[in-house]
């Protein structure tokens, strides 16, 4: 294998272990319950993002339906808890095998779409489900489902009185998402995701199974999505359709891969590391006004890194990029 | 249910469809000229509806007389977008596609957020115009007036759209450089003005339906969003960058939607055309007239 690849994954490890470590030091510090839930929430939409960019940033199948087994992970860890008791650790469990069946039937049909058919079929077929969920009696319809509080447990999952047991729960989400990620890179996986993305004509001619690749990325995101999904709904302790499974939840899992790097092993993390809290302070600082502005500097700033870094701001961070800025600096010195 | 109600559901449903069509065949056309969908399609339209509400509210003028003041207004704003914002994103090095996606989106939040930053979030519509409120009866089915006005708008609106591709210079300019941007440079047919203008020609044709619209719709911030999908579907249905199935597409939704209102509660009856939509691309990958 290519030494400067194993030397570069290597290298990825220690940062991600260093920051992994750093980043479980925070809370001893930062006591601010604000602060704390915006870091909660950080770490959430970094570990989503992640695994929507598994489907379609590596394997290159543009997803903006993801919200469907958001909301499917929510839902089956709520009902199972509400209806019968089922703690949620088995509800995640099985919250995420549910969404990796679901998303490889619907790939079944629409792994053969293109382009924006793709797309727009993601669309569709989340927006279906978010209807039935509003027409479904026994799950709440739109009235949804209010997880009943029952004391701080880790058995039950639920921390009524802290953020902290939430905060390394997401850490490790995140962490998981990250070593899944990492590890599929340099698997037979990582090669025929990336050679689907690239060219699946040339990819199926030299022998790289072309619809299983995207089933396989399909299951392996929608699994890790529902677990999110999962986590969410035991943090806010009340789920609607529209509140799990909305539109926005899509786009929201895809914009920190997007603004990050698409396709990159680090975009989604750096993308939420700054979109996360920036979405958050301006909705507590200018958007409770209801005036919109929120809005304005949000879709200006995702207009901006689109047009500027179509690449995302990954490239800003690479190790060659900073060398090239520091020897054109000192080229400018010299003159 | 009688053949009657029947009957008056499908008249009704294919007067709507006639505008999805007119609402949806903007965004066919500039992804036809370019390959590029513009997901702020739905805030061109809510934009066009506001425009006709303050031409109202402020002057009195009636949506029929407007009607033409908007498409104008939209014409000189879609271009403005595409000089602004989609002539860079089309030049994007890498991932093109997202790029196209995300900025067309920006401008979405950007534009609803304006719109309720100048507009409120409250909900607006023309009180009182000459075709509001009013029904009429033909063989026994009764038909809103405004919405048969819209039809009627939509069916001359395409049919000048086919004659202007066809026997103008500039459709002509249009045809040529969807089929190959790079030979019509050659010839001197200036790329980004062409598509300027397509954009302009696109946002026009949402403007007219945006103020057909205006007369029997409530105007919000947010209304965009939910005419937005449905041009997504009427368009892929049809086949991305097919006029025709844009107009095709646009009947067969109002019709589904129709039906399925019948059959299922009103809150399901979105479900029926993305069932449809599903099973079309499903046996045809490129919708129904789709080249691709």
């Amino acid at each position: 294998m290519d030494t400067a690849f194993a030397e570069r994954r290597r290298r990825d490890l220690i940062v991600a272990v260093v920051l992994a470590a750093i980043a479980a030091t925070v809370p001893l510090f930062v006591k601010d319950v604000y602060v704390q839930n915006i870091m909660v929430l950080t770490l959430m939409w970094g570990a989503l993002s992640q695994s929507w960019n598994i489907l379609s940033g590596y394997c290159g199948q543009i997803s903006l339906g993801h919200a469907l087994y958001f909301g499917i992970g929510a839902y089956t860890t709520a009902l199972l808890f509400t209806k019968f008791g089922v703690l949620p650790w088995f509800g995640m469990l099985g919250g995420g095998v549910i969404s990796a069946l679901i998303a490889m039937a619907l790939g079944y049909p629409c792994f053969r779409l293109r382009g924006h058919y793709f797309v727009i079929a993601t669309i569709v077929i989340a927006e279906i489900g978010l209807l039935l969920f509003h027409n479904w009696d026994w799950a709440g319809a739109a009235m949804g489902i209010e997880i009943p509080a029952r004391g701080d447990s880790w058995l039950k999952f639920q921390f009524p009185r802290s953020k902290l047991p939430y905060f390394y729960f997401a850490l490790v989400l995140a962490c998981v998402a990250w070593l899944v990620t990492w590890w599929l890179e340099d698997s037979k996986w990582g090669y025929w995701w990336r050679a689907v993305k690239d060219n699946p004509e040339a990819a199926e001619s030299l022998g790289v199974d072309v619809f299983n690749s995207k089933m396989g990325a399909a299951a392996v995101s929608a699994f890790l999505v529902a677990v999110g999904g999962s986590f969410y709904a035991q943090f806010v302790y009340f789920i609607d359709p529209e509140s799990v499974m909305g539109f926005q939840f899509s786009l929201l899992m895809a914009l920190p891969a997007v603004l990050g790097g698409i396709g990159t092993l680090w975009g989604p993390m750096l993308g939420a590391v700054i979109l996360i809290p920036l979405t958050e302070l301006t909705r507590s600082y200018v958007g409770g006004s209801g005036k919109g502005i929120d809005l304005i500097v949000y879709g200006g700033l995702i207009i901006a890194i689109s047009l500027a870094r179509p690449q995302g701001l990954i490239g800003l961070f690479s190790f060659k990029h900073l060398a090239g800025r520091l020897s054109s600096k000192r080229k400018e010195a010299v003159r | 249910m009688t053949a009657e109600t029947i009957i008056q559901s499908l008249a009704s449903g294919l007067l709507m469809g006639l505008l999805y069509g007119l609402i949806a065949v903007g965004l066919a056309l500039i992804f036809g000229l370019m390959d590029v969908v513009n997901f702020a399609h739905g805030e061109f339209l809510m934009i066009a509806m506001y425009a006709t509400f303050f031409l109202f509210a402020f002057f009195a003028i009636d949506p029929l007389l407007s009607a033409p003041l908007v498409a104008a207004a939209l014409f000189v704003f879609g271009a403005v977008v595409y000089l602004l914002i989609v002539r860079f994103a089309v030049r994007a090095k890498a991932n093109a596609g997202m790029v196209q996606i995300f900025s067309t989106f920006g401008l979405a939040i950007v534009m609803r957020g304006l719109a309720q930053y100048f507009f409120t979030p409250d909900y607006r519509s023309v009180t009182h115009s000459w075709l509001g409120g009013k029904t009429v009866s033909i063989a026994g089915i009764y038909l809103p007036v405004p919405q048969l006005v819209g039809a009627l708008v939509a069916i001359a609106a395409f049919g000048a759209l086919y004659l202007f591709i066809n026997r103008t210079d500039f459709g002509r300019a249009l045809e040529a450089t969807r089929e190959d941007a790079g030979a019509v440079a050659l010839v001197g047919i200036d790329k980004n003005k062409v598509f300027a203008l397509g954009w302009g020609l696109g946002a026009a044709l949402v403007g007219l339906a945006g103020a057909v619209m205006a007369i029997f719709f409530y105007i919000y911030p947010d209304v965009g969003a939910s005419f937005a999908l449905i041009a997504y579907v009427t368009v892929a249905l049809g086949g991305f960058g097919s006029v025709f199935g844009a107009f095709a597409g646009g009947i067969i939704v109002g019709l589904v939607e129709a039906t399925t209102a019948m059959l299922l509660p009103p809150s399901l009856k979105a479900v029926g055309i993305y069932a449809v939509y599903l099973l079309v691309v499903f046996v045809r990958p490129r919708g129904l007239f789709g080249s691709m």
